[in-house]
């Protein structure tokens, strides 16, 4: 998905200060959650979709939102969309990138994704020494959106970002 | 998504009659997610080992994120000043429209996975269903819901194999609650006069229609499981109706309790 509202570059440095609390590399704009930002004068509404439906951190982007552009004398709007639902497809590149920097393992295409949750394939890389030969350990992870996985070569215990869809 | 079978005439919602039976309607699907949630955050920290520890408190997140959508839904259908939170929190045992598998206790962990298989399998067929809702709100929540239903079915699915086809120990008690609670499945597939009125209209899928195939599928996995089909004569209704088992006043006494000792609490 192209991100592109229609605000100024100030704004979107804004914007994009303002990052996921439980992956505090990945901001919002790169997480892929805002969908329109609407500027009237010094009234500012954000759309916003939410990850997994009962994901705590989206209370808190909300907020953190909220306080960021109120403190720069703008009242604040946010707007959750529901439909269409978010995927894992509209983290951008640049969020990817960050999310294997912070060790967690971007999702896969959808099909790869459940080869490896459901039939326990290889296909997700290593983040600490690039090894394709891993393990599942757990479908269900430290967060709503995250499976944990193993390294059988360097060892490595990470995260993987499940794919949604 | 998919297509609605028909379309909303957008006046429906201006006759009061409509929406109250919309609003019961929701409530019954809704207070289902609150209460199974409700029963596996009781496990947060109590699970078996880890894995199905955060499994089960990952599954219960998922069902609190449902019901505060449908909440939210019905406080806007409302118009009134009701949060999610009061709809929630405030509300008295015969006011929740929850079926009584859900509230049924975590006896053991076979109960804890019986349960839910049963619900999982039930959740993802009326998730489903419920994307082709006339109703463009509830459209969205189906659409979003079903991803996380079937991660939760295969989760359970699997644990019921495995517990089924595992040791003595566990087959006897997994069977246990196999026997225990199939009495409340057919509860599932049972409506309320606002049911009823909601599928004429096509906001509801009829799950009556999906009865055989639910009771199929459920026999075909406890088979793969090495368990034995229940046969019973009667089946447990009644949480639909508000008409709950003793073991709702326990849950609701847990979960109402920050609301009750200091009104209007907030984060």
């Amino acid at each position: 998905m192209i991100h592109n509202y229609n605000i100024t570059q100030d704004l979107l440095n804004i914007l994009e200060s303002v990052m996921d609390p439980e992956i505090p590399v990945l901001n919002v704009v790169d997480l892929g959650v805002i969908r329109d930002v609407v500027v009237d004068g010094k009234d500012i509404t954000i759309k916003l979709t939410p990850t997994y439906s009962g994901c705590p951190a989206m209370d808190v982007i909300g907020d953190d939102l909220e306080r960021a552009f109120t403190a720069l004398g703008y009242t604040t709007h946010i707007q959750l969309i529901m439909s269409p639902p978010w995927t894992t497809d509209w983290i951008t590149d640049r969020g990817r990138k960050a999310l294997e920097d912070y060790g967690i393992a971007a999702p896969l295409e959808e099909s790869a994704d459940k080869d490896v949750l459901l039939n326990e394939k290889k296909l997700v890389k290593c983040t600490n020494c690039g090894s394709k030969n891993t393990k599942l350990v757990s479908q269900f992870g430290s967060t709503a959106c995250k499976a944990m996985f193993q390294c059988e070569d360097c060892l490595e215990p990470f995260d993987y970002f499940k794919c949604l869809k | 998504m998919k297509q609605p079978i028909k379309e909303l005439n957008p006046k429906f919602l201006e006759s009061t009659q409509n929406k109250e039976h919309l609003i019961n309607y929701l409530l019954g699907v809704a207070d289902n997610y609150l209460i199974l949630g409700q029963r596996l955050g009781e496990l947060c920290g109590h699970g078996p080992n880890l894995e199905p520890d955060i499994a089960l408190t990952n599954i219960s997140l998922d069902m609190l994120g449902q019901v505060r959508s449908f909440y939210q839904y019905i406080a806007q259908l409302r118009g009134d000043k009701s949060t999610e939170d009061d709809i929630a929190f405030l509300r008295k045992e015969r006011e929740y429209k929850n079926v009584l598998l859900l509230e049924q206790p975590n006896t053991d962990f076979g109960y804890v996975i019986v349960r839910q298989f049963f619900f999982d399998v039930y959740n993802k067929m009326f998730l489903n269903a419920l994307q082709q809702s006339a109703d463009e709100t509830l459209r969205a929540l189906a659409f979003k819901g079903i991803k996380e239903a079937s991660y939760h079915e295969r989760f359970s699915g699997d644990w019921l194999k495995r517990l089924g086809d595992g040791t003595e120990e566990s087959r006897s008690r997994v069977q246990e609650a196999v026997n225990d609670l199939w009495i409340y499945t057919d509860e599932l597939f049972q409506t309320t006069t606002a049911d009823d009125a909601m599928i004429e209209a096509g906001v509801a899928p009829d799950m009556s229609a999906f009865r055989d195939t639910y009771y199929e599928k459920v026999k075909e996995l406890l088979t793969i499981a090495t368990l034995d089909i229940p046969e019973v004569a009667y089946f447990q209704k009644g949480g639909k109706e508000g008409l709950h088992s003793e073991h709702m006043g326990f849950i609701l006494t847990e979960m109402q309790y920050m609301q009750r000792a200091y009104p209007d609490s907030k984060w």
